[in-house]
């Protein structure tokens, strides 16, 4: 008798371990050669992931829990999210690399009035978040398969303006390297309304960290960044025409006021104080070279920068 | 006797040299068209397709018109005034590539088509003139037709090798070192020295040729 339920409970375990393990071990769902790399759709339990390639370990990627598509899964998805304590009501917000679709969605629950405008240069990225993200679109949230440098010098031309740019178009393979410049970061800047926000997901290792800091501030003056230490990414947060020290200090009062929002933040997984933490006024502290190069539409060399490191 | 075939020698090797120099500058400066056009036109797979058919296109062009020119009084002076041709319309890619750019970004709204007319507009020409330098080295290399298949392919090895290294270095250490107008004037200014240095050595041996023969004569 003894013996019998030994066996079973070590049956049972079994069980368990062979479920677990099914559950640990990610399955590919969908897998594709696009024009620009390669596109791995990968379920792993209930998280759902986009990856850009197999063997990197820096490759960003796109998550959501199958059950709770409205969670945010990644730190820097949320760390993106600190935009909102300078600017908690962005009536018009452009994202420059779509991933999944993740951050879209995201933000249309929060602000459900909103426009979002999406720019993705890979066709068969916009298709996987469609079909394998559940990616929203409708009046307000468009996509536009093209390039961030050719969409955002057409949107100046038609003179429009946005609150919020998202800057997520560095996925750790390849960096586009047009998108580094200050030229690009004054226009930006330019297409920015006023007060609007910049957050950058970028790099924080590499020879490159020094070149492009100094390029943020050449454009936008002292900025915020968020990073964080087990990461190799760190979030640039600037403002048009640049940041007072006071900004972030003076909207963290009206914040704590604006329960509403910290309410909304909640709900997707992310607790409006720990925004504040791991965040940095370059004014304050600043870890980078003052004589920095910076980089220009004719010196840009980013890709072979982020092979040396610092 | 001797001296006049290590002249001949010394002048072939020249040519080469001249060659190679034509090979790298194709590639250096396709190399930085795609850093060119970026800013205006992205860097989406298609500006690649609009840059490398307007280089083979206009390539094939300059093949053709440096056969062609090679037919009439061949000489290494015109040929070094290809060089300094050349090196001349490479300039208004640092004079006013923005500004040329701005207009076709203004005109027009497809990158495909803004980009094929962009690097039509700023590498058309000095491309063209670049590819005229291969057919007119075999022309002043060739002394019989017997040896004219492996004259060619020693070109073709030479310039394609030049292409090869004009490519590798640019992408791996000159966008690492300079502005993308300092390397295209370099190659600019290198090209139009290559021309004149060209065109005075041909004199200067003209001259001594002339001098030695009369002297000869008198003897």
């Amino acid at each position: 008798m003894l013996n019998c339920s030994i066996k079973l409970t070590l049956l049972v375990t079994t069980l368990l371990l062979i479920i677990t393990l099914q559950n640990a071990t990610a399955k590919v769902v969908h897998s594709e050669r696009s024009l620009y790399r390669n596109i791995i759709v990968e379920d792993k339990g209930d998280l759902r992931c986009l990856k850009f390639n197999v063997k990197t370990t820096k490759t960003r990627q796109s998550c959501l829990y199958k059950s709770q598509p409205q969670q945010l899964v990644f730190n820097y998805t949320k760390q993106l999210l600190t935009a909102l304590l300078v600017n908690p009501q962005p009536a018009r917000i452009l994202i420059i690399g779509l991933g999944g679709g993740t951050m879209s969605n995201t933000l249309h629950q929060l602000f459900p009035h909103s426009y979002i405008d999406n720019v993705e240069i890979d066709e068969s990225v916009i298709k996987v978040a469609r079909q394998y993200f559940g990616f929203l679109e409708n009046s307000q949230i468009k996509t536009y398969s093209q390039d961030g440098r050719v969409f955002v010098k057409r949107a100046l031309l038609k003179k429009q303006a946005y609150d919020w740019i998202i800057l997520d178009a560095f996925n750790g393979d390849y960096i586009p390297e047009h998108l580094m410049t200050a030229e690009f970061l004054e226009e930006i800047n330019t297409l920015l309304s006023p007060e609007g926000i910049l957050t950058a997901n970028t790099f924080s290792s590499s020879k490159l960290y020094g070149y492009e800091s100094a390029t943020y501030k050449k454009i936008f003056g002292d900025f915020y960044q968020v990073t964080n230490a087990n990461n190799n990414n760190r979030i640039i947060l600037a403002q048009k025409d640049g940041f007072t020290i006071a900004n972030l200090i003076k909207d963290d009062q009206s914040m704590v006021s604006n329960m509403k929002l910290s309410k909304k933040l909640a709900n997707i997984g992310v607790d409006n104080q720990s925004l504040y933490l791991n965040i940095k006024f370059t004014g304050d502290y600043q870890d980078w070279n003052d004589d920095s190069v910076i980089l220009t539409d004719q010196f840009s060399p980013a890709n072979l920068l982020n092979l040396e490191s610092d | 006797m001797s001296s006049v075939t290590s002249k001949i020698q010394l002048t072939n090797l020249f040519i080469y040299l001249l060659a190679f120099t034509s090979g790298f500058s194709i590639m250096c400066v396709e190399l930085l068209a795609g850093r060119i056009l970026a800013p205006f036109f992205g860097s989406s797979v298609h500006i690649w397709g609009s840059i490398i058919t307007v280089f083979m296109l206009s390539l094939s062009i300059g093949y053709l018109l440096g056969g062609k020119l090679s037919t009439r009084s061949v000489s290494l002076t015109r040929y070094g005034m290809i060089f300094i041709v050349a090196g001349i319309t490479l300039l208004p890619i640092v004079t006013s590539s923005q500004s040329l750019m701005e207009i076709i970004f203004l005109a027009i709204e497809d990158s495909r088509y803004g980009s094929l007319l962009a690097s039509t507009v700023l590498f058309f020409i000095p491309t063209i003139i670049l590819g005229m330098l291969s057919p007119y080295s075999v022309r002043l290399l060739v002394k019989d037709s017997n040896e004219s298949g492996q004259v060619a392919g020693k070109l073709y090895f030479v310039s394609t090798l030049g292409s090869a290294i004009g490519t590798i270095v640019t992408s791996f250490y000159f966008v690492m070192w300079f502005d993308i107008n300092t390397i295209v004037l370099s190659v600019s200014l290198i090209l139009t020295l290559l021309g004149l240095i060209t065109i005075i050595v041909n004199k200067v041996t003209t001259i001594v040729a002339t001098v030695n023969h009369t002297e000869v004569k008198h003897a």
